[in-house]
Parts: C-alpha cells; structure tokens; sequence
C-alpha cells in the first residue's frame, strides 16, 4: 500500500492542472496576443472595421469578424429562446409525466449531435431551401448557419429553464389558481417571473455557447470578414477565421498566424464575461422561497 | 373598488379561456418544431448517405475519387485520439473530483477549483485547439500526432468528467464512510474501497457522456493541426492523423456530389457510433446500480 500522504499529493496535484489550464490558456494568448500588439496598434484592431491579415494590404480590423460573430449568435438566439422557452413552459407545466419523460430526452438529443452534423445539415438542406424562398440569399450566408445553430442550442435553453421552473414552489401555482388564474396567466406572470434567474443565465450561457460555436459558421456562413448585418451575404465569424488560418500553411511566427491568438483571446474573454454574468444572475437574483 | 357587470366578466372569462388554450397550442407547436427539426435532419441524412455505406466504404481510404472514398484513416484516427482522451481524462478528472470532495471538502481552494472548472466547461472549444498547438505540439514537441491530439480533447472533456465524478461521489452516502472509519480504515483504505465502488456507475456515465463529446469535436484538432486528407492509418502515438469528423467537414466543403454523400455517409457512421456508446451507458449504469443495491 502506497503510504497516504504520497497518495493525497498524487491527488491534490491532480486537482491543481485544472487550475494550470487555465493558467495556460490565460498565458498562451496573453503571450501570442502581446506579440502581436507589439506590430498592430490596439486601437486599429478593436476599432477598425475591415479584416484583412490574409492580404497583401493588411488591415487588422477585429469588427469585421465581431460583427458576424454577433450577427449568427443574436439570430440564433431569436430562434433559440422563444422556442426554447415556450417548449420549457409545455414541458414543466402542460405535458403529462408520460408525455414529458419521453419528450425531453428526445430533444436533448439535439445537444449530443456533433456540430459538424449541424454544418452539414446548414448548408446542404436548409440552404437551398432559403435559396428557393429568395433568389438574393447567397450560397454562404449568416441566415442559414444562425437558425441551425438555434436549433442546436434550444435543448440547452428549455433544459436548464425548465428546471428553474419545476424548481419553483408548487404552492405559489395553488395560490394563482385559487384566485382564479388560467393556466397560461400561472405560466407567464407567476412561473416565468419566480424562475427569472435561471431563465436569464440559461439564456446568457446560450449566447455563449453560441459565440464559440465553430463548424457551423465555418462550413455555412462564409469566410468573407463583412462589418455588416445583413444576414444574407456571407459572413466570417471569429472562430470560423481561426479554423481558416489553422487550416492553410500559415508559418508559425509570422503576423497573419498571430492574429489568431488575439482573436482567440477575445473570444476568450468574452465567452468568460458571459459565463461569470450567467453565475453572478443565478446566484444574485435567485427569489428565495420557504 | 372597481365594480364589473355580469356579461363583462363571463366575456372577459371566455377570452382569458381562449386565450389560454391558444398558448397551450404554442407551446405545443414549439415543441413540435424541435422534434421536427430533429426527425428531418436524421431523415434527409439517411436519404443522402445510407446507399453510400457498405464495406468498402469502411475499408478505404480516402481518395480523390468520390465514390472509391472510405473512412478507414479517420475511424482509426478517432478511435486512437478518442481512446487516449478518455483514459486520460479518466485518471485526471476522477482524481481530481476525489481531492475536491474527500480530501479537501468545504476548503478555500476547492471552492476556487470547483468555479475555474465551472468556466472551463464554458470555454469554445476552439480556445483548446490553440492551447494544444501551443502546449502538447510546439512546448513539448509532440508534433501534430495522435497523442497532441488525445491530449488537447482530454483537457477539453475533463469538466464533464470532474463534474460528473463530483456528484457521484457526494450520492455516496456518509454513513458508509463512518461505518469503515470506525473499524479503523485508513482514509485512502475508505476512498478505494468504499466510495470508488459505489460512485462508480455515475463515474462511468461521466466518461461516457465525455468521449462521446470527444468524438463529435472537430474545430479543437483542427486548430491543433490535425491533418485533412491521410491516406494511411497512425502506426504509433506520434503519427500524423485524422478523425471522422475533420473527414466529414473536409467532403462537406467539396462542391462535388459524391463528396458530400460520403460526408453522409461518415455522418451516419459517426452517429451510429454515438448512439451505441450512449446505450452502453444506460445499460452499464444500469447493472452497477444492481449490482450494489441487490
């Protein structure tokens, strides 16, 4: 038998690398992204609009790519929360337990499938289908890969309000009903409202699951660095743009394989933002019951 | 107090009942569109690849011929990545989740630890591709191998499995614990023999749950530089590879046909695979459950 103390360290080193990564996440950009600010001014990249590394005449406009960015994820939340809400309200309030068991497993199936699926499904299926409702939608478009990548993080939205709203007392419901509430007023203005909390981080971590979302936007939406939001033209996303460069032969060291980590540590930092947002709302607007 | 007549109140009665069966319906139609999506993405990649599978497909390497193109280079690929990342996620996570909940419950930096692996669960799975580039192919010169690329996928999976290796081992109930302290076991004596056995079906599950998410990601080991087109498959754990769905996302991007119901066609594979592996889940959950509680 190993003595106890060798043992308690082995673990506690063990427990200490999860901290290291993301020591080394922090550092590994910081260090890159450092080194690429030392050529390109700070301002130009955060302010500037046109993103061109791959060019002869560079210009290192990070808007571009936050544009797109922005644009899939806030049309993907405009399919992603209404559906997801209203679906969470059928499954915590109306569907019968039968009903409910079988349904939500079969929409947490939606989360299991690989994203490279979904950009496969974007482009092939309901691309064209866009295409035939109106000619200007071009091949690669924001549209397409934004609904998709909706439908992708739904089950993430209904799943995680529905158990802030099953999560919510059953005798705040008899007294509405008492007072001679339907069942839709229970649902909006007493459930919706004392489950706000996790509704609203669901929603957050969604957002933010759909800002690092990758394969879809690279396969679907384009690799044209567009300051716009028009969601019929292709687009490039910040993710999509790294895949892009990591996919060419873009020699390590050299300015156009830098940027890469600037924009990772972007993306980084905002995805952190939201998910700290998303912990501080649950824990902060929580409505405590009993 | 304001005062409503009778015919208002039975009229704004049966709008409210309209009303409510309308939102009823909505809701339902929600969940029907879900479920919709769903059935016609399954049903039109079964439409594009199922002709395209057969043994040959499975046998073959990948070509610059549609139809002579197979999966074998990726599957191997897959396996090989997806098997270094589960052991290793495996060793770490449930170490890990041991420390946090029997060694140094309720401390300082297990609440610091259990936050930090909150966000890292959160981070794009692309932000690991680069930290894999950086760490495990250019600092310690793995190279764009088989073993850079398990690497990077186990640290991207090990919330999953620490999280999931936690709330096993909180469901181990403390009476057991005390009842082998009390014959005088010593505290790793406790963990080997009593909570490891009994939190090893959520353990499991976790793991599970974390190589198939292994297996579904592409964008991380395409950052790490995972190769696109291999014609051969990996002989050591420093050879050049590819998996099923880099494979999938290189005959995507082709405009050729062909291309694209091999791409189905790996995608009906893939799932098929994922299917599987969460079946065995339920099913392996299932019999450690009898097996401890009979």
């Amino acid at each position: 038998m190993l003595p106890e103390r060798v043992i308690a360290i082995f673990l506690f080193l063990c427990s200490f690398l999860s901290i290291l990564i993301t020591i080394g996440i922090v550092a590994v950009l910081l260090f890159e992204a450092i080194s690429f600010f030392g050529e390109v001014s700070f301002l130009e990249f955060i302010t500037g609009t046109r993103w061109t590394p791959l060019f002869s005449s560079k210009q290192f406009g990070v808007l571009a790519l936050v544009a797109g960015t922005t644009l899939t994820a806030v049309l993907a939340m405009a399919v992603a929360l209404p559906l997801g809400l209203l679906s969470a309200i059928y499954l915590s309030e109306y569907a019968p337990r039968k009903v409910r068991s079988t349904v939500k497993p079969t929409l947490e199936i939606l989360a299991g499938i690989p994203t490279v699926v979904y950009g496969y499904f974007a482009l092939l299926f309901v691309t064209p289908l866009l295409r035939g409702i109106s000619e200007d939608i071009a091949v690669f478009n924001a549209l397409s890969a934004a609904v998709v990548m909706g439908v992708m993080i739904l089950p993430m939205v209904s799943s995680l309000s529905e158990d802030a709203m099953r999560a919510v007392p059953r005798t705040l419901r008899e007294g509405a009903y008492a007072l001679g509430s339907t069942k839709m007023e229970v649902s909006i203005f007493v459930v919706v409202p004392a489950a706000l909390s996790g509704i609203a981080s669901a929603f957050i971590l969604a957002v933010s699951r759909a800002i690092g979302e990758t394969m879809i936007v690279t396969i679907a939406a384009g690799q044209n660095p567009r300051f716009t939001l028009n969601p019929f033209v292709p687009i490039e996303t910040m993710t999509a743009y790294i895949v892009q460069v990591s996919q060419g032969d873009t020699p390590a060291g050299s300015i156009e394989f830098k940027t890469i980590f600037a924009v990772a540590l972007l993306l980084f930092v905002i995805t952190l933002a939201m998910n700290l947002l998303s912990q501080y709302v649950v824990g902060r607007f929580r409505e405590e019951y009993d | 107090m304001a005062v409503i007549s009778q015919t208002d109140f039975q009229k704004g009665k049966a709008r409210r009942k309209w009303m409510g069966r309308a939102f009823h319906g909505l809701c339902l139609l929600s969940v029907g569109i879900a479920l919709t999506m769903l059935a016609v993405l399954l049903v039109y990649l079964l439409i594009q690849g199922t002709t395209r599978i057969n043994w040959s497909f499975l046998t073959s390497f990948a070509s610059r011929h549609p139809d002579q193109a197979g999966i074998k280079a990726a599957m191997f690929g897959s396996i090989y990545v997806v098997i270094i990342a589960g052991v290793v996620a495996f060793t770490l996570g449930v170490a890990t989740a041991l420390y946090l909940e029997e060694y140094a419950a309720r401390s300082k930096f297990a609440r610091l630890a259990k936050i930090n692996i909150a966000n890292l669960a959160g981070v794009p799975s692309i932000v690991y591709g680069i930290l894999g580039l950086e760490i495990f192919v250019r600092s310690l010169y793995l190279g764009k191998s088989v073993l850079a690329g398990g690497f990077t996928l186990a640290l991207l999976v090990l919330p999953i499995v620490i999280v999931a290796a936690s709330e096993a081992i909180q469901a181990v109930p403390p009476s057991l614990r005390e009842g082998a302290y009390a014959l005088g076991a010593t505290r790793w004596q406790v963990v080997w023999r009593m909570v490891i056995p009994q939190a090893m079906p959520g353990i499991m599950t976790g793991v599970i749950l974390a190589v198939s998410r292994a297996l579904g990601e592409t964008a991380p080991l395409i950052a790490m530089g995972a190769l696109t087109f291999v014609p051969f498959t990996p002989d050591s754990p420093f050879s050049r590879f590819t998996v099923l769905p880099i494979q999938i996302f290189n005959w995507t991007s082709r405009p050729q046909e062909g291309f694209q119901e091999a791409a189905a066609a790996g995608i009906i594979v893939l799932l098929v695979v994922l299917l599987v592996m969460n079946a065995g889940a339920v099913i392996l959950r299932a019999r450690f459950q009898n097996k401890w509680e009979g």
